[in-house]
């Protein structure tokens, strides 16, 4: 089980059971649409930029636990920052969840993403944790309305 | 009189069977996954194989492979032979009245490919209405809607209604003279669905139309009979039915195969080839151009054999008491909704739990070593229909337990605790 309960971690059903930021944004600066065909799995960024600052992020969509919790806590960490900052939370994310990090070397640098540890133990779920983090990468980066894991 | 009628008892006593013999010959059974006894049940998806399927395909490897309907040498001779000898076991299984109606092709999916390439083309015209249902699995929507898009057709859906049965009434009134085709599933992959074929093949009949039944789902659950069906095209899959993947099977009348262009153009499909014309062969092999999957045809037939030797009417019986038991055990969950409660159904059971996502149910399902299939299991319209965006399905064959079902249980709750 103990792998499980370090994939299924508080945090993440905390997150899951109430997410944060979970809210359709009116009047958006961007909004973007994140698909995992694979398992279903969708959810819409809403973006409100002051130029390089991510000024307001919300979302909304459906999934399971791990997509749904990596959402909630990628916008409770992005907001406020700017778009080069977010691209370094997003590059620890990658790392920690394909397993190429330890969160365990090196607390600090982690933060609240340290709940995602798990997640490297079960391949097919990277996916899930994945989705949010592309789509907001999307949001920031390119002109596209839709991304996709797959 | 007595004694002769008590004999009988007994050898038909001797022959009931018996799930423990059954499961030591599908080798990959006997494991663990994460510590636990591997709990299978996702059939649907793909069945597992019994040790005489993977000694044939391996014995055809080690000494008979060569390729067939060419060479004149005893390697040659002895892969057709077996290749040849597997399509009359698969004519004999589903009762067909020829050989000739027994196509090899790599699966359901192409089956129903060729269908609407070959018969779909040369006969449909713009406006000509297809009616498919409202369970379908993608591979039976998606060929008819590319063709629709190439040729102007209209495809229609025929609905469903809560529990996941069609509305027969709404299907005979659909059809008029624009109805071209009727393309349904016989069992439904993501709600276990029975579909009423023959009543269905006998109204569009009624009306002219031919229909194609996708058994995907339905050979390996029941007595396939094409003739009592009447079925035009009954297309399937090996490897749902105990044997290997990349081979299949499309059955179809002989005199609606002979009226039908060639599906792909290659070798064996020939009788004469200049650059000027080339003639078809005969049924079957004008539409089996290209070397086939040999091996897949001769793995296809010994699971064939297999099933006949282990008594199939009695190992369906047994995993339809080991289906209704989950029938009845499931529901009484507290927050489990079955999806899909027709009252003919077979090996699929598809449900959601409450608050709690397909995928998480799947991933701690698995840690338990018990394998589900979790998501839209290539039918978005039905989850769309249910208002879901997945389900969680379990799917029997026969030789699951009644103790597995009771493993599947424990590790639902263990799920809803993880989730508490």
């Amino acid at each position: 089980m103990s792998a499980l309960r370090e994939l299924y971690q508080e945090v993440i059903l905390d997150h899951n059971k109430s997410p944060r930021n979970f809210r359709r944004m009116e009047h958006p600066d961007r909004k973007v649409d994140g698909y995992n065909p694979l398992c279903g799995d969708h959810y819409t960024i809403f973006l409100k930029m002051d130029g390089d600052v991510i000024a307001d992020i919300s979302f909304e969509g459906a999934g399971c636990a791990i997509s749904k919790a990596s959402a909630s806590v990628m916008s409770s960490m992005v907001k406020g920052k700017t778009k080069k900052e977010a691209e370094d939370l997003f590059q620890r994310f990658h790392d920690l969840v394909t397993g190429e990090a330890d969160p365990t070397q090196d607390t600090g640098k982690f933060g609240r993403l340290a709940a995602f540890s798990g997640v490297s133990e079960f391949p097919a779920r990277v996916k899930c944790a994945s989705l949010a983090w592309h789509t907001l990468r999307a949001a920031l980066e390119t002109n596209e309305h839709r991304v996709s894991t797959e | 009189m007595t004694t002769t009628r008590d004999t009988l008892l007994q050898v038909e006593a001797e022959k009931s069977f018996d799930v423990e013999r059954i499961r030591a010959e599908f080798p990959i059974l006997n494991q663990k996954v994460n510590g636990k006894p591997l709990v299978y049940l996702d059939n649907a998806a793909t069945s597992q194989k019994p040790q005489v399927v993977i000694d044939a395909i391996s014995r055809y490897y080690l000494e008979e492979n060569s390729n067939i309907h060419r060479g004149v040498h005893f390697l040659s001779d002895k892969a057709t032979q077996s290749f040849e000898a597997a399509r009359r076991k698969i004519q004999r299984f589903i009762n067909a009245a020829s050989q000739k109606e027994i196509i090899y092709v790599r699966g359901t999916t192409e089956a129903i490919n060729l269908v609407a390439q070959t018969y779909g083309r040369r006969n449909f015209r713009q406006g000509d209405e297809i009616l498919i249902s409202a369970m379908e699995h993608h591979s039976n929507i998606v060929p008819w809607q590319m063709l629709a898009e190439e040729k102007g057709l209209v495809l229609r859906v025929i609905p469903m209604n809560d529990r996941g049965e069609l509305f027969l009434d709404k299907y005979e009134s659909m059809f008029n003279e624009r109805t071209r085709f009727v393309s349904v599933v016989h069992v439904s992959n993501a709600l276990g669905t029975i579909n009423p074929v023959r009543l269905m093949i006998s109204i569009a009949h009624s009306h002219g139309v031919p229909v194609l039944i996708d058994g995907a789902q339905a050979v390996s659950h029941g007595r396939i009979d094409v003739r009592d069906l009447d079925c035009d095209f009954y297309a399937f899959s090996g490897h749902k039915m105990y044997g290997p993947t990349g081979v299949g099977i499309l059955y179809g009348k002989e005199h609606l195969l002979e009226a039908m262009p060639p599906y792909q153009g290659g070798g064996d499909m020939i009788r004469t080839v200049t650059y000027q014309k080339t003639t078809y062969n005969d049924l079957p092999y004008k539409f089996e151009a290209g070397t086939p999957n040999i091996a897949g045809g001769v793995g296809l037939g010994a699971t064939i054999d297999f099933l006949n030797r282990i008594d199939f009417d009695a190992a369906i019986q047994h995993e339809r008491e080991v289906f209704e038991y989950a029938s009845a055990v499931l529901p009484e969950i507290k927050g489990l909704r079955v999806i899909g409660t027709a009252k003919e159904k077979a090996s699929v059971h598809s449900f959601t739990l409450e608050g709690i996502h397909p995928h998480d149910i799947g991933t701690i399902l698995d840690d338990e070593g018990i394998a589900i299939r979790t998501g839209h299991h290539c039918a978005q319209p039905v989850m769309q229909c249910f208002n879901i965006p997945a389900t969680a399905r379990a799917s029997f064959a026969l030789y699951n337990t009644k103790e597995e079902v009771e493993t599947l249980v424990k590790g639902i709750y263990r799920v809803m605790e993880v989730f508490e």
